[in-house]
């Protein structure tokens, strides 16, 4: 697309006619991202792994937006890329350029960061930034309540162990055992999983 | 008593060196600043975290500021450089087998700029496929020293070769894996590509131009105009662990501070060959080098504005921006001497660097900058 054609190619595009790239190394998120994207009527969505790929394929793909995610330490190499397909007459520029601040802000915040061919209407690319954020939001609290859920089966195992290391030790039941360690916990101010992981540290150092 | 919270971008290069030191060894405290470093994967998102203020100041390549100021970045948020994080501290690297070419082409070990890059000049003649670079970002005083050394010595950086980007931490790798042929980077990005074998240093940045800039503290015009004594504090924290800094004693404390994961986790003992200016250049091979990183000696601190002439004169060189006085007006305001000055006694008087000679013998006076943008096509 030149630069001076872009005005009325635009104006007469829908929103499925826009190419989308998303690039994302976490597969997951990745496809989130298009699933949420094809929901919205895109139909030209194209999703990559590497920035590797990015300099073969931004030619076939030409894409008019490109969405990012900011942990790739790849991104000073694509923006490069897209300063190098700016030789091809593909003038790309960064949508944050007229987006709001705020807008801007939350983008970074959710982890995400967004280019678009450089004519390209403001309104007609906010859907889909929106879109990413929220989904990069989602995601991010996905990962979150699954790591808690991760870390609530691990401490039940620590507290489970060290509940049978005093049944064994001190020939109590696993109630007396469960409530002897949360008084610990509670006199000493401290979590009962921490407890339970002293006691498992010290028992080790006490074995033959 | 903390006055000031401040948070800091940086990427794990020698060069934040300045950033961690004046937090770790108190220098901040002093000021009553409550220093919080956050490490950053890409110079983008530095600019963009610091565009969007989840950064107070950042750890930035030397252009970077001038390129924002000239609207040359996506994110157009004006950034100023009122202080420079040191001098110097890059090298060129190549892998073993373009250095075995360019040593059978008469390079010497010397890291002489002149001797090395026409032993090389006579290898890409010979080649039969064009020799790829890495750079770390486009708009740094890597891609401008590589630029200007290969240029000097008779190779088109455009047409006889090939520079591409490349983030410093994955730089080693490609030389190993021959995705590309040479690097040229801060430390210890060289010494890990010495170390693991893939490379050789072939030159360093104070081989092409003595003492010349490298990293600055960048800061949006609008956070500084908001906290000026927060800032004034801050260079004043910098400062001072600087002068920490030049003491050649503090290197092996420095160089452990650095390694920690937080940081660079790259091994102390690399680190301190930048910070020492005693660089392994191939394996076993030992080679004590001036002036290699300086980061307070030689007003190293000082953000002359003729630094940013010389970026932008390149930045025209190589295309990025046209040349006019008024181009030339915004480059040199991005730096601002004049905020450092009032923050630190005993600062250079003038903004302009005498003339400054290259590698190449040729000079560039910032008086005669029309002339040198002329006569470099």
């Amino acid at each position: 697309m030149h630069p001076d054609a872009a005005w009325g190619y635009m104006a007469n595009m829908s929103a499925s006619d826009l190419s989308i790239l998303v690039i994302d190394d976490n597969r997951l998120r990745a496809a989130i991202i298009e699933d949420g994207l094809r929901e919205a009527g895109h139909t030209k969505v194209s999703v990559i792994h590497s920035v590797e790929e990015v300099a073969r394929k931004i030619v076939d793909i030409e894409p008019d937006v490109v969405v990012i995610d900011l942990e790739n330490p790849d991104r000073d190499r694509l923006e490069s890329f897209f300063s190098l397909s700016k030789a091809l007459k593909r003038p790309v520029a960064m949508f944050v350029d007229r987006a709001d601040a705020s807008e801007i802000e939350a983008a970074v915040e959710a982890g995400v960061s967004a280019y678009v061919v450089d004519g390209l209407k403001k309104e007609r690319v906010k859907p889909i930034l929106d879109m990413a954020i929220s989904r990069f939001n989602a995601f991010a609290r996905l990962t979150r309540e699954l790591e808690e859920a991760r870390g609530a089966l691990e401490d039940r195992k620590i507290i489970d162990q060290a509940k049978s290391i005093l049944i064994r030790s001190r020939g109590i039941d696993e109630a007396e055992a469960y409530g002897l360690l949360r008084k610990t916990a509670m006199n000493q101010n401290r979590k009962i999983v921490d407890i339970a992981q002293s006691l498992i540290t010290a028992a080790g150092l006490l074995e033959p | 008593m903390t006055e000031y919270r401040i948070t800091a971008g940086f990427l794990p290069l020698l060069d934040s060196l300045l950033l961690v030191i004046a937090r770790e060894k108190g220098f901040a405290a002093a000021e009553n600043i409550d220093l919080a470093l956050v490490r950053e994967t890409s110079w983008a998102n530095i600019r963009d975290r610091t565009a969007v203020g989840h950064f107070d100041v950042a750890h930035m390549l030397a252009p970077m500021p001038i390129a924002a100021s000239l609207g040359l970045t996506p994110i157009a948020a004006p950034v100023i450089a009122p202080m420079a994080l040191g001098l110097g501290g890059n090298a060129v690297t190549v892998s073993t087998a373009l250095w075995q070419r360019m040593a059978d082409a008469g390079a010497p070990d010397t890291l002489d700029a002149a001797a090395v890059g026409n032993a090389l000049a006579k290898v890409v003649a010979q080649s039969g496929r064009k020799l790829r670079f890495a750079v770390v970002h486009p708009h740094s005083g890597h891609n401008y020293e590589l630029r200007y050394w290969l240029a000097a010595c008779g190779i088109h950086p455009d047409r006889d070769v090939e520079i591409v980007i490349l983030p410093p931490p994955l730089m080693a790798d490609a030389l190993k894996a021959g995705g590309v042929d040479g690097y040229c980077v801060g430390e210890p990005w060289n010494s890990v590509g010495v170390a693991s074998g893939a490379g050789v240093i072939a030159t360093v940045k104070s081989q092409i131009w003595r003492a010349s800039p490298e990293k600055v503290l960048g800061v949006t015009q609008a956070w500084a105009g908001r906290n000026p004594q927060a800032l004034a504090a801050l260079l004043r924290a910098f400062h001072a662990a600087s002068l920490w800094c030049d003491s050649p004693a503090n290197h092996g404390e420095a160089a452990v501070i650095l390694s920690t994961p937080a940081y660079l986790g790259q091994p102390a003992e690399l680190i301190q060959r930048g910070l020492s200016g005693r660089l392994e250049t191939a394996l076993g091979k030992q080679a004590k080098i001036e002036d290699f990183f300086i980061p307070h000696a030689r007003a190293a601190t000082f953000p002359w504005t003729s630094h940013a002439l010389w970026f932008y004169s390149q930045m025209v060189r190589w295309g990025d921006v046209a040349h006019s006085a008024e181009n030339a007006r915004i480059a040199a305001a991005s730096y601002r001497p004049d905020l450092y000055r009032a923050a630190i006694a005993g600062a250079p008087a003038g903004d302009i660097r005498p003339p400054e000679t290259f590698f190449d013998g040729r000079v560039f006076d910032p008086e005669k900058l029309d002339a040198y943008i002329r006569e470099q096509a």
